[in-house]
């Protein structure tokens, strides 16, 4: 019984996570319908920078992190992403070009085993069930929610953003630069991936491949919670990890795992758009 | 250049086609068995098999404009029905080797059926089309497309990985089906068995691929096009695309599942390992690279990337993913048609300047 | 390749160097033929059948997981040609051409198993990847606990590359075990471990005792997340023996100081020998002659003393039990005091008896 009730943090924690390595995703392939397989790969470069910083301190690599992902991403969208915009479907098999090479590019610079960082003193021990670094987490993945929600809502380049998101021809003919627009987007969309590399390194491996193992997930978060929608993005990053947490504790982890994307498909069915989705009588 | 103009002559216009494909096909049915050494043309014959794969996806992806990233899942159903097949039969009535040492003791009610050599061939077909339509129908009558479509696809490719590999005591796990000795009272290993293999697969695919090109060129085929290219459109004017698409799909799906079935023999070994999202992607590069619109495209992608994956990992194995990311990146950023589409342009300019 | 493959690589290639240096083989040179099984069961199958077809070599050494080695299984087999097979693994196998070099599971399982019974351990937790070997063991696992008055309180498998860890603790959490026997695969060690020790479970209340853990995984997982659990294998880097204290010089020399060895490693350098040693013997590399010269070669390594087992073409290896050192080294804290004689089937073990 008392497990069971520990499932219900642990389900929100696993959510957290889920939501951090998503959230970027939700502004690249949602807002710009840019599908970033790279966006592991972005992940990885986070959890690399936390290595190589380890001496400065946890907390400095966060910002570093974010700059060097979101540059690494800036470069992506300038070089080639540009010339794929209303060909998502190409960007997919692009990008995973580009995974690739990042890929074996960290192999070639950090070797192929998984390298040691260790956690800050301060955020070892916890509070009932729920490690320090998960509290951590999930702090962290409320900080960048709610410093999005401000970013989207409460400047002038959120604005110009969620102009160009809704319809970019129109933002475009209202004098919106689009392409600055999506620059920015790609900066902090790539950035958030290396936030969340670098909260990965608290419970994960730190290698070649550690892109690969949440890909899969963080798109799914995205296609369950609606094209660039971050209410949808939170509320199904929750009900994917709470659902996980249950369904791993009444059967195991492979069994979850199926359940998760069974209930994404079947859940596909009731709302094709996701949780939440912006209406648009726009012919495709 | 006096001789041009006849080989202008026999390779345009509507000659051009056909000439082209007896071409490839003496290439492949007679010249490829007499030069290549048997390990060579056992490689081939598995490229050839994941040509069948790739031609499923042209039709679904370059003609359908369906980016299906799940065809992994279809190659396995085919290539289980046949492994569980082959397994059952060098069995002889016993239990499977790994289901031995996995601690099954009686033959599982799932894999009763699969003795019967009709059944598990009937199987290899019908297994992917029925789960293709199954999904056609949830997914496409709700107007679930392109991004969405692909990821789900994915979803499915990793969600059958991982059941495969859990229920080992009915799959063999992460091992899959290995070791088979006996394929219709030949010795599967032996070189003339593989040869002959080898011709099947190649048959098939010709066949294959000439009966998607008749579907192409077919009503149904002008509607596919006229879906990809506006479903809303085509919906106004009356028709279903929702069917369309369904049954498209279950065609491809149906392709993947034989070529799945030809592969365990030809390679031995079905995993959940050749199932996953990772080879399904490939399979969907290769086609990207030898050209998503020509169905010949599509084919002629599966065999290169098939081979340069073989020789690089040979000559040069640490910079293969180097020069398989770079190869992605200038296919899609210079020749978004792939080989194909090259070729033609070549073509074209050839034809404007003549 | 991936991570651990090259480093066995490595060490096989330091004994073809180190046989060629001391005259090669029957008066000729070992040339060695590189192929990479790129972590793909499939791939290994098809350049297994590369370097017997084409290249025409004497003998293979290689594969890393067992799906591997089952895929490359019926090609060995259909071609007569010879595996050297380099890693622990579940038994249950005798290839007539596959020789074992690695621990079957009376060398390393039974062994931890007898440990943790000695330390009074009686509740268990076996915590698994999902594929054949974690879920061979653990049934030997179980069947051992049922004899011995030990008490397995649940068995949890996760997919390969699994990195979510924290239900998994919990259900651990809750059962309240006295040791967890570990038999995860890879990367999910990592995510286990840190995951592990975050929610405050270190090696002094509940030790895990993992048996895919080496020195070169050590560091990955971070020393600190692992230090005082226990591993069971037959070779640490600090393992007393003369010839060890030169195939880790010999080593670092060639590939450089900050490099470790580990029990794979090993059985892979000690492959190559034996097989040069049973070359000697036979006088030839015809594969059926070495084979029968092969049974009752015995070598001191690293490990110290080995031998083949002619019948089951396994080798006889000495059982160590280790703790993992703050410094990321192991240290041997219990051995089998002789070499153990290969049992891939348990046939001498009567509480296996239901097993196979």
């Amino acid at each position: 019984m008392e497990g069971m009730v520990n499932q219900l943090p642990i389900g929100l924690s696993i959510g957290a996570v889920l939501l951090l390595i998503a959230l970027g995703l939700t502004f690249t392939f949602g807002q710009m319908g840019v599908i970033n397989m790279a966006h592991g790969e972005f992940i990885m470069a986070g959890a690399y920078t936390a290595y190589l910083l380890q001496g400065v301190g946890f907390l400095v690599a966060l910002p570093v992190a974010f700059v060097v992902a979101g540059v690494m991403g800036l470069i992506l969208e300038r070089t080639l992403i540009r010339r794929f915009y209303g060909r998502p479907l190409d960007t997919l098999l692009l990008t995973w070009g580009v995974s690739l090479i990042l890929q074996q590019l960290a192999r070639d610079l950090f070797g192929a085993p998984n390298v040691q960082v260790a956690s800050p003193e301060w955020l070892r021990g916890g509070l009932g069930i729920l490690p320090y670094n998960r509290l951590f987490i999930m702090g962290l993945a409320a900080a960048s929610v709610v410093g999005i929600w401000a970013y989207m809502n409460r400047t002038g380049q959120g604005r110009r953003m969620r102009a160009v998101m809704q319809n970019r021809r129109l933002a475009a003919t209202s004098g919106i630069d689009t392409g600055r627009v999506d620059q920015r987007t790609f900066f902090i969309g790539s950035g958030l991936a290396g936030v969340a590399g670098v909260a990965l390194t608290l419970i994960g491996p730190v290698g070649p491949t550690l892109g690969t193992y949440y890909i899969v997930d963080a798109f799914l978060v995205v296609v369950a919670g609606g094209l660039g929608q971050l209410r949808g993005a939170v509320l199904a990053a929750i009900g994917l990890g709470l659902l996980n947490s249950y369904a791993e504790f009444w059967s195991d982890a492979s069994l979850a795992k199926v359940a998760v994307l069974v209930a994404i498909i079947g859940f596909l069915q009731i709302r094709p758009q996701g949780l939440f989705f912006v209406r648009s009588r726009a012919l495709t | 250049m006096t001789a041009l103009p006849v080989s202008r002559r026999v390779l345009s216009g509507r000659w051009q086609g056909p000439a082209a494909f007896t071409a490839v096909a003496v290439l492949a049915l007679v010249v490829a068995p007499l030069l290549l050494e048997p390990f060579r043309l056992g490689l081939l014959a598995k490229y050839l098999c994941y040509a069948i794969v790739a031609l499923g996806i042209g039709l679904a992806w370059g003609q359908g404009g369906m980016l299906t990233l799940g065809q992994g899942v279809f190659f396995g159903l085919g290539g289980y029905a046949m492994g569980m097949y082959l397994k059952l039969n060098d069995a002889g009535g016993d239990l499977p080797d790994f289901m031995v040492w996995s601690g099954v003791e009686k033959l599982p009610a799932l894999w009763k059926p699969f003795g019967n050599p009709v059944f598990a061939l009937a199987m290899v077909v019908v297994l992917p089309v029925a789960v293709a339509l199954l999904l056609g129908v949830l997914v496409f009558r709700q107007r679930v497309r392109g991004a969405y479509f692909a990821i789900l696809t994915q979803a499915l490719a990793a969600a059958l990985v991982i059941l495969l590999v859990g229920q080992q005591g009915l799959t063999g796990g992460t091992n899959g089906l290995t070791n088979f000795f006996d394929f219709f009272g030949r010795d599967v290993a032996a070189d003339e068995t593989q040869r002959g293999l080898y011709l099947l697969v190649a048959v098939v695919l010709g066949a294959l691929y000439l009966g998607a090109r008749q579907l192409v060129r077919s009503r149904f085929g002008r509607l596919l096009l006229a879906v990809r290219d506006g479903e809303d459109r085509v919906r106004f004017l009356g028709y279903d695309p929702a069917t369309v698409k369904t049954l498209t799909f279950a065609v491809s799906a149906g392709m993947a599942g034989i070529a799945g079935a030809l592969f365990v023999p030809v390679v031995g070994i079905i995993s959940p390992a050749l199932l996953g999202v990772v080879p399904s992607l490939e399979l969907v590069v290769a086609v990207a690279v030898g050209g998503r619109f020509a169905l010949a495209g599509a084919v002629l992608g599966a065999v290169v990337m098939g081979y340069a994956r073989t020789y690089f990992s040979e000559e040069l194995p640490d910079a293969w993913l180097y020069l398989q990311g770079a190869l992605f990146v200038l296919v899609m950023t210079l020749a978004p048609k792939g080989i194909a589409g090259l070729a033609a342009a070549v073509v074209r300019r050839r034809e404007a300047r003549a | 390749m991936a991570i651990s493959e090259v480093t066995v690589r490595d060490a096989e290639l330091l004994a073809i160097e180190e046989i060629n240096a001391a005259g090669g083989v029957l008066g000729k040179k070992l040339e060695p033929v590189v192929e990479d099984g790129a972590s793909d069961w499939p791939t290994f199958a098809e350049k297994a059948t590369k370097l017997i077809a084409q290249d025409k070599v004497a003998t293979v050494f290689g594969g890393w997981t067992s799906a591997s080695r089952k895929a490359m299984l019926p090609v060995f087999e259909k071609r007569k040609a010879l595996l050297w097979y380099p890693v622990q693994y579940e038994g249950l196998e005798s290839s007539p051409y596959i020789f074992y070099t690695g621990a079957t599971t009376n060398q390393q399982i039974v062994p931890g198993l007898d440990y943790l019974k000695e330390q009074g351990k009686k509740k268990l937790f076996l915590v698994g990847s999902d594929y054949v070997f974690p879920r061979t063991a653990n049934k030997i696992i179980k069947a051992y606990a049922a004899a011995n008055g030990m008490e397995v309180l649940g068995e949890e498998y996760t997919p390969l590359g699994h990195t979510e860890y924290s239900t998994l603790v919990n259900k651990v959490v809750e059962a309240k075990p006295d040791a967890v026997f570990n038999t995860l695969n890879g990367d999910s060690n990592v995510a286990f471990f840190k995951q592990l020790k975050s929610a405050g479970i270190g090696a002094d209340k509940m030790p895990v005792m993992s048996v895919s853990v080496a020195e070169e995984e050590v560091k990955g997982i971070g020393i600190d997340n692992v230090a005082g659990h226990l591993v069971a294998w037959n070779y640490y880097q600090t393992t007393e023996t003369p010839e060890n204290e030169k195939f880790v010089a010999a080593f670092k020399a060639k590939y450089g100081a900050d490099k470790v060895t580990s029990d794979p490693m090993e059985a892979g350098y000690n492959a190559v020998h034996l097989w040069a040693e049973a070359v000697k013997k036979a006088g030839s590399t015809d594969v059926e002659a070495v084979k029968k010269a092969a049974g009752g070669v015995s070598l001191d390594r690293p490990e110290g003393k080995v031998t083949i087992d002619g019948e089951n073409q396994h080798v006889y290896k000495t059982a160590r039990i280790g703790v993992i050192q703050p410094d990321g080294q192991i240290k041997e804290v219990w051995n089998s005091g002789e070499p153990i004689k290969p049992d891939p089937y348990l046939k001498t073990y009567a509480w296996a008896g239901g097993l196979v």
